[in-house]
């Protein structure tokens, strides 16, 4: 039974890593002004920032699927922050492909901004949203909703100078090694203070001391580490593995926290809220065809994309 | 202060109205684009490369436009219609779980490879990925709508209460998902896709043919434009008539299984034989003109059709009048226009299609001004026909939201006040404008700067400017 609530999570922390890098991009889009540099950065996402989308509405519909008074509560109360997250979630998804469509100053500048924006509250409400559901935190702005959202916005950022370092050549690979580590300094600051207030909470702490979680967070140093040092020695794919280790690791700590509760505010708990036995089977038996033909399809685009983005490339 | 109900009902109508328009043109545009794509690979034709690469940049928008737009209404769901969630999500969520595992997930990953990989892959993965997009768009419609035909003929299920609120157990999946109603709304949306954007590029076709052949511009690329209009054409021939025939067995079957909403949609008051297809219908006393039971009506009818419809041929058939059935009714005027208005767009179009075909056989199809004009004017009107449609079967399902199953009003989520939902619907009501004007705006471009130029181009046999820096240059090919 609780392994629905592993996969719940591993599609979350999947989400949170293919599309964080995408996230990424949009944020370091905003140090750049050089316009040849900037087409770059756009079409390194290009093929891919859609398929990563998806897993946020796999996600989603799996929530649904497997444990619909979840879905239900948790969305219907943090009304205003969904449509928050969907408002930034269309600013991003517009942008990229409206940039393309004409090349004049107003018009860039004005999506080039949209992409930016949406680029970094999408990540930001995402982790307010997190942050509120594992606090069982009711109101629109809270101090966790607002360090967890720029914890989330942190981490994004170090995952996508890592995919830019893979997609970059020459001195514009080389400036982003101080975007790589300057955000992961700010990453592990922000997952400090994180930590101290959930530490502070004590509903979680005794979760928080528990063994998993303790050895999350030194499993997160040891790739912080490898992360930083992979940057500077420019080991690239070694940093964005690192990146997503990080990732997966901060997911799972939401995860060993929430355990054994799927939503704190109600206490409903994983045998309160899983649909009947039919509809999960049938679930079951398609995640484990479907999961591994997906990994092929994200195989197929990610190798047919390897090496650096070339630009006017395209249809 | 404002009802949430009506605000999220207010708010769902619209978001899905925006979004439907997308999936439309994707759907639609997707058998062209894999014949498109055969086609240039197989031939190495010019026209070929360039109505593929044209119709591509136009889809690829559109999926953009269209991922962003359904992303807001898969979360509705859990944020306005929590109740109808909760009870429902034994049988809804899962549709909605593998249209993102086994669609989407297709959908999105090759057309990265389609849209940015010509140069990148081989012709078979290249054709490969065509194929995988089209067929992904195709099976998202395949769940949605499993999971929407559930909500109008529910099957295969077992209620009980918990605490109060009704919760649906799936126990028979295949009764369930292959629900009575789903094969009917299958082909009928997914033709109506063909055929909306068989008309949008026959509209956008006749366009370039008329200033070119009638009004005698130089224009670029004349044979990609007629090339254009000729397969707008010969879809519309297929799927109008395909239309028209298999709406009116879909009537029938509506009769049978919702015959409230069928009374709704014939304005049927009163249990009858013998009933009149209005073509259009008007209390003859001022008074009655806000009274929707008005009995005083002067209208314009075929003497029988209604009942003909129903029954599938018998004029003398029985209707059963909206009174008969217990309880709220289902806004009377709103779903009689609907249909009234989607049938005749569906008669003309097959019009359309028989004169275009005619004049195509008689050689003029180039030169007829007057057939031009007509095609130009219903370049949108197939997707205003399938929002008709939708408009049709939603609202003359209420007061359910799932047929005899759950109101409407029972579904909206408990905790939500109407300031939230109105401040969520205003800024829809923003932001989809804003949306709709730039899609528009943006496919304005794309038409107006024609196909790319590709190497050895035949297809452009009139004066195009000697370099290719113009409008149609290699550079506003995106990348
Ligand atoms: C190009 C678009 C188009 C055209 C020309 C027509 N339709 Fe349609 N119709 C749709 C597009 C559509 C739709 C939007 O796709 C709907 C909404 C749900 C569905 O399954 O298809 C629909 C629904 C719909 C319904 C309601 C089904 C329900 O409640 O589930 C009926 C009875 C008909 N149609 C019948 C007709 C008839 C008799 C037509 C012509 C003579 C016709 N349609 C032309
Ligand atoms: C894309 C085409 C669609 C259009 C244009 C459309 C349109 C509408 C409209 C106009 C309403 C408001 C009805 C009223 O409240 O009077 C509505 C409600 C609703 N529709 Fe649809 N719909 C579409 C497809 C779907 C699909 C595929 C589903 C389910 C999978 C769905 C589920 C609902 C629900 C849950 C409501 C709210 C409850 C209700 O008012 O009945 N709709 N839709
Ligand atoms: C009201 C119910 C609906 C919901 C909840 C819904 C949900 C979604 C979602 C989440 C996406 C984005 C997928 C991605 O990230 O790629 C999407 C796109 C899409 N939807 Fe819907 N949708 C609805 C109605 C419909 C209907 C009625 C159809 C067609 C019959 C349809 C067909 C599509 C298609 C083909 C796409 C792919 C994007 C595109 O081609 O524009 N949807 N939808």
């Amino acid at each position: 039974m609780y392994k629905r609530q592993g996969l719940l999570f591993f599609l979350l922390a999947t989400f949170l890593f293919l599309d964080g890098f995408d996230f990424g991009v949009g944020a370091l889009f905003a140090t750049r002004d050089d316009p040849a540099e900037r087409e770059q950065f756009l079409t390194a996402i290009g093929p891919f920032w859609d398929g990563n989308e998806v897993w946020l509405v796999v996600f989603g519909g799996t929530l649904f699927a497997t444990f619909p008074p979840v879905y239900a509560t948790l969305f219907s109360r943090h009304y205003l922050l969904m449509f928050a997250i969907l408002g930034a979630l269309i600013l991003r998804g517009m942008a990229p492909e409206l940039y393309e469509q004409r090349h004049d100053e107003a018009w860039r500048r004005w999506w080039g901004r949209s992409f930016v924006v949406g680029s970094l509250t999408a990540p930001f409400f995402l982790g307010v949203f997190v942050a509120h559901w594992l606090f069982g935190e009711t109101a629109l702005v809270s101090l966790p909703g607002l360090v967890v959202g720029l914890t989330v916005v942190a981490l994004t950022i170090v995952d996508g100078a890592a995919f830019l370092r893979l997609k970059t050549r020459g001195a514009l690979r080389d400036d982003l090694r101080t975007d790589a580590l300057l955000s992961l300094g700010a990453y592990l600051v922000l997952l400090v203070l994180t930590l101290g207030l959930l530490y502070a909470s004590p509903t979680i702490r005794p979760a928080l001391l528990s063994v998993p979680a303790v050895a999350l967070v030194l499993l997160t140093i040891v790739l912080a580490a490898v992360y930083g040092v992979a940057t500077r020695a420019d080991r690239y794919y070694v940093a964005f593995g690192a990146a997503a280790g990080l990732v997966f690791a901060l997911v799972a700590v939401v995860a060993v926290l929430l355990y054994p509760e799927l939503d704190p505010v109600t206490g409903l708990t994983v045998e309160d809220a899983v649909v009947s036995t039919i509809p999960l089977n049938l679930m079951t038996i398609g995640m484990a065809i479907l999961l591994p033909l997906i990994f092929v399809y994200f195989a197929v685009l990610y190798s047919a994309f390897s090496g650096p983005a070339e630009e006017g490339e395209g249809y | 202060m404002i009802d949430p109900v009506l605000a999220s009902r207010l708010q769902f109508a619209l978001t899905t109205i925006v979004h439907i328009v997308f999936p439309v043109l994707t759907m639609g545009l997707a058998p062209f684009l894999i014949y498109f794509t055969w086609k240039d690979i197989r031939t190495g034709e010019a026209i070929y490369e360039q109505l593929r690469r044209f119709w591509t940049r136009i889809f690829a928008v559109s999926f953009a436009i269209g991922t962003v737009t359904g992303l807001v209404l898969e979360f509705e769901f859990g944020t306005n219609f929590a109740a109808f969630s909760t009870t429902a999500g034994d049988l809804f969520g899962g549709p909605l779980a593998l249209e993102g595992l086994l669609a989407f997930m297709l959908e999105a990953t090759f057309l990265g490879v389609f849209v940015f990989g010509r140069e990148r892959v081989g012709n078979a993965l290249y054709m490969l990925s065509a194929i995988a997009v089209g067929v992904g768009t195709w099976l998202s419609a395949v769940w949605i709508l499993i999971a929407n035909s559930w909500m109008q003929t529910p099957r295969g299920y077992e209620l009980a209460r918990e605490g109060g609120q009704p919760i649906v157990t799936l126990v028979d999946p295949i009764a369930a998902y292959a629900n009575p109603r789903f094969p009917w709304m299958f082909v009928h949306m997914q033709n109506a896709a063909v055929e909306s954007v068989a008309l949008f590029m026959a509209g956008v076709g006749a366009y370039y043919v008329f200033r070119h052949h009638v009004w005698g511009y130089s224009i670029e690329n004349v044979r990609f434009w007629e090339a254009t209009l000729k397969y707008g054409l010969i879809a519309l021939v297929v799927t109008a008539p395909l239309q028209v025939i298999h709406g009116d067995l879909y009537a029938r079957h509506v009769f049978e299984t919702q015959p409230q909403k069928f009374a709704a949609m014939e304005a049927v008051w009163e249990t009858d034989a013998y009933v009149p297809e209005y073509i259009v219908a008007f209390p003859t006393d001022v008074n009655d003109l806000l009274d929707p039971k008005a009995k005083d009506i002067f209208g314009i009818g075929i003497p029988g059709g209604a009942s003909w419809l129903a029954s599938g041929g018998d004029p003398q058939a029985v209707i059963q009048g909206l009174e008969e059935f217990p309880g709220p009714q289902p806004p009377v005027a709103i779903v009689f226009w609907s249909f009234r208005v989607m049938v005749a767009l569906g008669f003309w179009f097959v019009l359309l299609a028989f004169w275009g075909g005619f004049r195509w056989w008689r050689g003029d199809l180039l030169t007829d001004d007057l057939l031009h004009k007509a095609l130009m004017l219903s370049a949108p009107l197939g997707i205003v026909a399938v929002e008709l449609g939708w408009i049709v079967t939603e609202v003359g399902r209420q007061p359910w939201v799932i047929q005899g199953v759950m109101r409407t009003r029972d579904g909206v989520s408990p905790g939500l006040t109407g300031g939230e939902a109105a401040l969520t619907l205003a800024g829809f009501a923003v932001v989809y404008t804003g949306i709709f004007v730039v899609h528009t705006y943006v496919l304005y471009r794309i038409i107006r700067a024609g196909p790319p130029a590709v190497g050895g181009d035949e297809s452009s046999d009139t004066d195009r400017p000697a370099s290719t820096d113009g409008p149609t240059g290699a550079g506003e090919g995106g990348g």
